[in-house]
């Protein structure tokens, strides 16, 4: 195992970086909340998987810094995520049609 | 190749430790995952005999009808606990913690895995699942009743101990991504100089595929297992439709975690039979990329097909389809794996060793059991057939027949390596063709009992049942004195047994390079990998290195 090479520059947003995003996650909680309240029917499920996939972009991204690591590691996280979003279109393929 | 020439005094590691301890101390603080492996072989083979108790002493229940040895809920939680102790504690973990932590390392050329310590916390944690699965047998309330699916509403309401076995299946559901995020990391990062992807054993791709299941799917269950314990200790409606919640979101949640999981049951085992084909047909496999690439694309389309355990429990039609569609398409990689293997022994110089015969024994029984899959597969067929015995016997052959049979065909192929031993030839071909008897005649009359409209999980059945039940009854007795003359023989050979040679069956891939027992840390010098896995004109070379 090597140690974290000199070469490689270690990216640390600031806190101020940190607290936005923290203000950004509880506005739109409240966002979610909120539009829980207000009957849309059927796409009130797609107005909070929308708001919620934004919610993890930004942890993923900056709290777990995945913005600042190699190639390698977006590529698996994306493979993750494929996975999920063909295992949530499948779900809905039942929940819509029932 | 293999330059790494081994001393001629050279210690194995079962008299070298990675700590300065002797005795228990130095396997229970082991960081090698030699050790480690024989750790979980330790483990998993006592649960699988415990688990084997149960189904045999359910067998006998079921004799003849009425109450024969026990009323309806004993019988209840024996085949909920056989089940959760073969899933969860033998099959899951099994191939991938027992042969994947000994020989994955020793495949591509590694001194160990990425993460040593990791991989023993991964052991205790799965002992401490295992812990809590047998805690919820003793405490008040009684044993789990609810069958290996805990499907809601019944596993909320119920007044046995559900809390406490779906929190071990939480527990366990660590220990197996820490194992598959150690083989992803090692795979990756620790492979010998020469080693590509393409030079890498199959088994050695079949684990890679599982490890990825083992990451991406295990997580699913944890959350669904929470969802459930706030739902029965804080009544939050999720699943319970008294409370709002929606019982077949549960079936969705669980079965996206534990229909992969059947892969991560069979993958390996596919690994081992592309293992053993090669050594014993004395052939390179057929079709090397074929397989390494039919492992992943079965542990992708294994996402993909999880609501067809779901056709009668009332999801939509649309989906019904396009599951049913999904679901045929596994047969594909499935079929190019059989065939490939069937094509490697094409003209090959064929050596019938106890490995080799519970290959055959495996390629027949979950040819069998992948068939009939296709039956409970289809949509028409499945309205029959859903929670009857041809269910019950479908799955067999596939968990016990494919998988099963593979533990011991691995079990037989690598135990000389493993322990130095030989094991006596005679009685292990004996065992298979016994094994081979006892199983057809459990689990085949179950498929007709079945048809017949036998469902499962019922303690008593109606008098036209009885001759297969019978019939069944005789096989789960065979299937006990076969199970105790495969441990017997080896247990016996590892306190008398002559010693095993470095290569008995003429193996080439990297672990038949190296002594047995092998040497603490594998390799005195990391070889250099210049060929393909399968190379048999190595083995003239290979005499010079055997002492």
């Amino acid at each position: 195992m090597d140690q974290g090479h000199s070469k490689h520059e270690h990216h640390t947003p600031g806190y101020g970086i940190y607290i936005i995003i923290w203000l950004v996650l509880i506005g739109l909680t409240s966002i979610t909340v909120t539009v829980a309240g207000i009957d849309f029917g059927m796409i009130a499920l797609a107005i909070a998987l929308f708001i919620a996939a934004i919610k993890s972009a930004l942890v993923i991204n900056i709290f777990m810094h995945i913005k600042f690591e190699e190639a390698i590691f977006k590529v698996f996280l994306l493979v993750s995520g494929m996975t999920l979003v063909v295992i949530f279109l499948l779900t809905f393929f039942d929940v819509y049609n029932r | 190749m293999a330059n790494g020439v081994i001393a001629e005094n050279n210690r194995s590691f079962f008299e070298e430790s990675t700590n300065r301890h002797s005795g228990i101390l130095s396997w229970l603080l082991t960081t090698d995952h030699k050790r480690i492996g024989i750790l979980y072989l330790i483990a998993i083979s006592a649960f699988f005999i415990v688990g084997a108790t149960f189904g045999i002493l359910m067998r006998l229940e079921l004799i003849a009808p009425g109450e024969t040895l026990m009323g309806p809920q004993t019988y209840n939680s024996f085949f909920t606990l056989h089940g959760v102790i073969m899933i969860f504690l033998f099959i899951v973990p099994g191939l991938p913690a027992i042969f994947g932590n000994f020989f994955l390392p020793l495949q591509i050329g590694a001194r160990d895995v990425a993460f040593p310590r990791l991989n023993l916390l991964s052991w205790y944690i799965y002992i401490l699942g295992a812990i809590l699965v047998v805690t919820s047998l003793l405490l008040p309330g009684g044993p789990v009743d609810t069958g290996w699916t805990f499907y809601i509403p019944y596993s909320v309401r119920t007044g046995t101990n559900v809390s406490l076995a779906i929190f071990a299946a939480f527990v366990l559901g660590f220990s197996s991504i820490l194992t598959g995020l150690n083989f992803v990391t090692t795979v990756h990062r620790m492979r010998a100089p020469g080693m590509d992807f393409f030079r890498m054993p199959l088994f050695v791709w079949s684990m890679y595929s599982t490890a990825w299941i083992q990451i991406i799917a295990t997580p699913v269950i944890g959350i669904t297992i929470l969802l459930v314990m706030m739902e029965r200790l804080f009544g939050i409606g999720i699943f319970d439709p008294s409370l709002g919640g929606d019982p077949i979101l549960y079936q969705h949640l669980f079965w996206i975690y534990s229909h992969p999981a059947v892969y991560i049951m069979i993958l390996p085992a596919m690994g081992i039979v592309s293992e053993i084909i090669p050594t014993f047909a004395r052939r390179t496999i057929f079709g090397y990329k074929a397989i390494a690439f039919s492992s992943l694309a079965i542990a992708f389309v294994g996402y993909l097909v999880w609501a067809h355990h779901m056709f009668t429990s009332g999801i939509s039609d649309t989906a019904r389809w396009i599951f049913s569609f999904l679901t045929f398409i596994v047969a594909l990689p499935s079929g190019v794996k059989v065939f490939n293997w069937v094509a490697t022994m094409y003209k090959g110089s064929i050596d019938p060793k106890p490995p080799f015969l519970w290959v055959m024994s495996f390629i027949v029984l979950f040819s069998i059991g992948g068939l009939t899959g296709l039956v409970v597969g289809s949509l028409a067929t499945d309205i029959h057939l859903h929670d009857t015995y041809f269910v019950v016997a479908h799955f067999h052959y596939v968990m016990f027949g494919g998988t099963g049979t593979i533990f011991f065909a691995g079990l037989y192929y690598w135990y000389p390596k493993m322990f130095g031993k030989m094991y006596n030839i005679k009685v292990a071909n004996i065992s298979v063709g016994l094994f081979f008897v006892a199983f057809n005649l459990l689990y085949f009359p179950k498929f007709i009992l079945g048809y017949q409209g036998m469902p499962r999980r019922y303690y008593d059945y109606l008098p036209e049942f009885t001759q297969l039940h019978l019939i069944s009854t005789i096989g789960s007795w065979i299937m006990g004195i076969t199970l105790i003359l495969i441990f017997a023989n080896l247990i016996y050979s590892l306190l008398k047994g002559a010693k095993a040679p470095q290569n008995p069956w003429g193996g080439v891939t990297l672990e038949w390079h190296i002594s047995s027992p092998p040497p603490l840390e594998n390799f005195h010098e990391i070889p250099y990998v210049d060929h393909e896995p399968y190379d048999f004109s190595l083995l003239e070379k290979m005499k010079n290195e055997s002492h």
